[in-house]
């Protein structure tokens, strides 16, 4: 009978998760007074399905919260009660509020019951107002009375349960619930058998009982109703704590019991405490087609070695024979190839997991800021990494706000221009090459360029006398302590978005920009690579030891004559590249290991960008170009300044990969004081 | 190797019950014998050729591809300032399964040699004495005595959770 429960706990937590992002997303699509009975019936079932879950794992704070909702949405689908505004926005914030539940529970935080009561409030006074008004007016008043009730110590229960006369038929056990009953406290109990048939017309199957049932000890109600959870539905139950008078209704009944609720989930802490560390980040769903693929590949995979195999056991070899070698390599090399792609694929999710949220944000948003914005998605299917996803959202939804806030304008300005009232935000992703192209364009007014420069020249970014360009224009806004909103909003508008939005792009290995049409709109293209675990490098070599050089920070390579690089300071040395002046690190200095050559003749300059700055690797020699798998230095040792990480080579050797910021920031404090002088130079160039 | 990891899980489960009867896995170091607690033996390796990394300290001869996982080495005679010794084919790598306060980590030592496995009961184990500054004695757990020799026993979690080999420093950066 013992169960460990803790273990389907996650997938609970998982689904329920995902059943209010589909009782969110329906209750947007919910037309406000004639609301399709589908789309209540989905959003009823999500409700209903996170209630039965969270009663299963005794998480009563949430199931009695769902309760109430589920109520609401039952009224709601039998066309007691009208679809209105104001409803959908209370259920919304429930879906927040009860998502701020399960994430409390899951993280094992206190729940924040200040929150939840309002809510609940908030939930109570619909219910109470509207729909049915008979039924949920008492429903209301049983409420407070409950929660005042459970408050207080009972001494015992009178409790009634008169089964329904199918409830055994359903696998129901009267004499094992009432055994259970028992357990709890000294239980005196009267048995009402008017009810029976006569004898001829009795079937064993069905219950015609119904008990009185005196219970005392110090037993909560849930207690007493964890026993009937099962045939909450098949049953009449009536429990009445023996010390104070008024009678209620169990069965329809939700109640906010503050106290037993909080022991509970503390002791579910306890036994969860060690599998949290593990079980919390790592899990991911995925396609029956993936893994199915996967499987194929491997089946592949085993042919392939099966056929090699043959070759090891036979007993010469003949030129034929390398025929076939070369045949069954050459699958091997497609077969493991497919193989990487598939797995690759795995952590791939679709970046609808991304935009799903929006159709929510814009809702709001719309409503608080009285613009008319209509949301249009493309490209949900496209998918992404998972690690880069969980990165991206953040910035994309700082994007979102700020086309809506600063871009979209008023509808009496937008009648005026001669656009339609209804503003467009269009979210669009798609692949290109090996990146990921993700799009938010507006219909709005689009830069305004002019204030741009103007506030630019107040904040003595750019000087007055300076000719730029539109794009360097449009372009200064991801400058930091820049803001165009003429009013600090809470949405946006504090100047500090662009920037940490830009640098966050940066941070995984992406790009952002800007292209703007005045009067027309404007769009923020952010690209990014589809994953972090593999990376284009560039293999070169110094001395005994290869490096890696990421080819996205790779300017270019080129072989210099000693004669080209200037001294400063007798230390500093510095390249000429075209009208540039770039800092010559010699990376067998920074490493401290032995090179082929110290001569710059002999070697190869790699010129590598970061954080804007340039700067010229000194290498022995390049090596091929390849795909790596980053392995983290970390799981087992520490950070290295200048390492962003190894990876494994061909030959099984490790090789480490350079860390360009990394190398720049060490540049300037390893001691060559002389450098910092050129920087400078650089940067007024 | 994989019969290396099973056992060592299996009697984890065991020692769990019997606490004060350890094993311990012995190796020589210039002539003294040193024990390490033989459940936190991943596996024995012969040397093979180190990726270095650059600045790090003397000791940290580099890391190795143990199967995928990036492992660091660290030349034990370095690590306790004892004089160098050319590697030989005795020379072996002892990877270890190092506890910190918030994750285990694996990593590798260069020895001279594997020399023994002993039981050790807990109450054999003598607190080292006391040399004041002129040895230091941070990572010894003890000393006990097996078959009329001394074995140093050494505390592993402490030696290789040392500021240059853990991420405390670079945690402040």
């Amino acid at each position: 009978m013992t169960i460990d429960m803790t273990q389907f706990l996650q997938t609970f937590y998982e689904e329920s998760f995902e059943g209010l992002d589909i009782m969110e997303s329906e209750l947007l699509n919910l037309d406000v007074g004639a609301a399709d009975e589908e789309t209540i019936n989905t959003i009823f079932r999500a409700a209903h399905s996170i209630k039965g879950g969270s009663g299963t794992f005794g998480l009563t704070a949430v199931a009695e919260y769902t309760h109430v909702m589920e109520t609401l949405l039952d009224e709601m689908r039998d066309g007691r009660r009208q679809v209105t505004q104001e409803s959908v926005d209370v259920l919304l914030r429930s879906v927040d509020v009860l998502r701020g539940m399960l994430t409390a529970l899951r993280e094992e935080e206190d729940l924040d019951s200040q929150s939840i009561g309002e809510s609940q409030k908030e939930l109570d006074v619909l219910l109470a107002n509207g729909g049915d008004a008979v039924a949920s007016g008492t429903t209301d008043a049983q409420t407070t009375d409950q929660v005042q009730q459970s408050e207080e110590k009972n001494t015992g229960w009178k409790i009634s349960f008169s089964p329904h006369i199918n409830m055994l038929k359903t696998g129901n056990d009267t004499v094992r619930m009432l055994r259970e009953l028992a357990e709890l406290g000294e239980m005196e109990l009267t048995a009402n058998v008017e009810n029976i048939p006569d004898f001829s017309e009795l079937d064993p199957e069905e219950s015609h009982m119904s008990w009185n049932i005196h219970l005392s000890g110090d037993v909560t109600e849930e207690q007493i109703r964890e026993i009937f959870e099962w045939v909450d539905d098949e049953c009449d139950l009536e429990l009445q704590p023996i010390k104070s008078a008024p009678a209620t209704d169990f069965d329809k009944q939700p109640e906010a019991a503050p106290a037993t609720t909080e022991r509970r989930s503390s002791s579910d802490r306890r036994s969860g405490d060690r599998r949290k560390a593990s079980s919390e980040s790592a899990s991911i769903r995925v396609s029956i087609d993936k893994v199915d693929e996967l499987i194929n590949t491997v089946g592949e995979l085993v042919i392939t070695q099966s056929m090699l195999g043959q070759f090891g056991e036979a007993e010469e070899f003949t030129p034929e024979h390398i025929e076939k070698l070369r045949d069954g390599l050459g699958q091997l090399e497609r077969y493991t190839r497919e193989l990487q792609e598939s797995v690759m694929r795995i952590r791939m999710l679709p970046i609808s997991f991304v935009f799903q949220r929006f159709p929510r944000l814009v809702h709001d948003l719309s409503g608080k800021l009285d613009k008319q914005i209509e949301l249009k998605m493309s490209g949900e299917g496209t998918e992404l990494d998972k690690t880069v996803m969980e990165k991206i959202g953040d910035p994309l939804v700082h994007l979102v706000r700020n086309s809506i806030d600063h871009g979209i304008e008023m509808p009496d300005v937008r009648k005026e221009n001669g656009k339609s009232e209804r503003g467009v935000v269009h979210l669009n992703a798609y692949h290109q090459g090996g990146n990921i192209v993700i799009e938010i364009t507006d219909d709005g007014a689009g830069l305004n360029r002019e204030k741009i420069l103007n506030k630019a020249i107040k904040s003595g970014l750019v000087s007055g006398s300076d000719q730029l360009t539109d794009e360097q224009i449009d372009d200064l806004v991801f400058h930091p302590g820049l803001s165009t909103a003429d009013e600090v909003s809470d949405i946006s508008g504090r100047g500090v978005g662009m920037d940490v939005v830009r640098k966050n792009i940066r941070s995984l290995g992406g790009a952002v920009d800007v292209k703007s049409v005045p009067g027309k709109g404007s769009t923020f293209s952010i690209r990014l690579p589809l994953t972090l675990a593999i990376l284009d490098g560039q293999l070169v070599t110094v001395g005994k030891e290869t490096y890696i050089v990421p080819l996205v920070s790779i300017v270019e390579s080129i072989q210099v004559k000693q004669a080209d690089v200037n001294l400063i300071n007798g230390r500093g040395e510095v390249y000429k590249l075209r009208e540039e002046y770039i800092p010559v690190v010699r990376l067998y200095h920074m490493f401290g290991n032995t090179p082929l050559s110290t001569t710059l003749d002999d070697g190869l300059l790699v010129v590598v960008e970061a954080d804007g700055q340039k700067m010229a690797l000194y290498v022995d020699d390049l090596q091929g170009q390849q795909q790596v798998v980053i392995k983290s230095l970390e799981t087992n040792f520490k950070k290295v300044e200048g390492i962003s990480g190894a990876t494994i080579l061909g030959d099984g050797t490790v090789a480490l990969i350079l860390d360009i910021s990394g190398l720049v920031l060490l540049n300037k404090i390893a001691g060559v004081p002389d450098l910092s002088v050129i920087d400078g130079g650089i940067e007024a160039a | 190797m994989t019969d290396i990891a099973q056992t060592v899980g299996n009697t984890n489960i065991m020692t769990d019950v019997d606490e004060s009867q350890q094993q311990y896995l012995t190796f020589l170091l210039a002539g003294e014998e040193y024990g390490v607690d033989i459940l936190r033996v991943q596996e024995i390796k012969g040397w093979d050729t180190v990726t270095q990394i650059p600045n790090t300290p003397e000791y940290i001869r580099g890391v190795i591809n143990l199967r995928g996982t990036i492992v660091p080495i660290i030349d034990m005679r370095v690590r306790f300032s004892l004089e160098e010794l050319e590697y030989g084919p005795t020379t072996v790598v002892i990877v270890l399964k190092v506890e910190s306060d918030d994750k285990s980590r694996i990593m590798g030592i260069v020895v001279d040699g594997v020399s023994d496995v002993y039981n050790m009961p807990d109450e054999e184990i003598k607190p080292s004495p006391d040399f004041g500054s002129a040895v230091d004695t941070d990572f010894v757990k003890g000393l006990a005595t097996v078959n009329e020799k001394m074995v140093i026993v050494l505390d592993i979690d402490h030696m290789c959770n040392s500021d240059e080999l853990s991420n405390i420093d670079s945690a402040t950066h």
